[in-house]
């Protein structure tokens, strides 16, 4: 018998991973694959609880299908910045973009 | 006998061995194709957890379009791919450290806490309770119709932003 809290831990170790590599990497690109585990992760609670909790109640659901909506138009509008700013400064590093850095 | 735990640990197993390639290997190509890997463990666990078009979804929608998006975006900004120098910034160590902290505390809270048990009885087909409950005024008509608009901002403000401009030729 499968409980709550192993999806919750899984969820919680792909948030994690995803929280280390926003933190930690040069890369704007790898940096955007970080947010993306971390969404993913926010999506698999979603819907864990809302089949550990009222299954016939199909809130949890449709709320998960609106951050994938959300998610998809982060990873459009944050990789046609990456892009951008490839084109402008000819670096996809994230310790390089510092034109508004005081 | 029950198969559902047996085939969770090891897809989760599996799935967090690719997310930590993901986030930790040198050749972004390579974390990119971990990331479909990622993502198709998370499709197994959806349909784990009876939540089939959440699994549809995630084929579709993450590894369909965001992924293959990734990997076109690392393509076009080709010539830092072979990058020298390190893939991490000097405070690296400190952000795994939050990371771990961040999971340690989460995990110890989740499992002292007393959740409910597994409702009985089959789930059966949701995807036509989904599928009313967004078109319906009573439940989110209004969000379904904020998020398609949000992605038609999306779409226009990436192509505004991704068109090259004048000053950059």
């Amino acid at each position: 018998m499968l409980s709550l809290s192993w999806y919750l831990t899984f969820a919680a170790a792909l948030f994690a991973l995803g929280m280390y590599a926003v933190l930690a990497r040069k890369n704007a690109v790898a940096i955007l694959m970080g947010v993306e585990l971390m969404l993913n992760a926010v999506i698999v609670n979603l819907v864990a609880f809302w089949r550990y909790g009222n299954p016939m109640d199909i809130a949890g659901q449709a709320f998960a299908v609106i951050v994938f909506a959300v998610a998809a138009a982060e990873a459009a509008v944050g990789l046609a910045l990456i892009i951008s700013i490839y084109r402008q400064r000819d670096t996809v590093m994230a310790e390089k973009i510092d034109l508004m850095k005081w | 006998m029950n198969a559902t735990p047996i085939i969770f640990l090891v897809v989760a197993a599996l799935t967090l061995v690719a997310a930590f390639l993901v986030v930790t290997v040198r050749n972004l190509i390579h974390a990119a194709l971990w990331l479909v890997a990622t993502l198709f463990g998370v499709a197994v666990i959806f349909v784990l957890l009876d939540a089939g078009f959440m699994a549809t979804v995630q084929l579709v929608l993450y590894i369909g379009a965001i992924a293959i998006l990734i990997v076109f975006a690392v393509m076009l900004t080709r010539r830092v791919m072979q990058d020298v120098g390190p893939q991490r910034n000097s405070n690296w160590w400190l952000g795994a450290i939050v990371a771990a902290v961040f999971f340690v505390a989460i995990s110890s809270l989740l499992w002292r806490t007393g959740w409910p048990a597994l409702p009985g009885g089959d789930v059966g087909d949701t995807v036509l309770a989904l599928g009313r409950s967004l078109v319906n005024p009573d439940q989110y008509v209004i969000p379904f119709e904020v998020a398609s608009v949000l992605l038609i901002i999306a779409l226009i403000g990436s192509i505004a932003v991704a068109l090259p401009g004048k000053q950059s030729e």
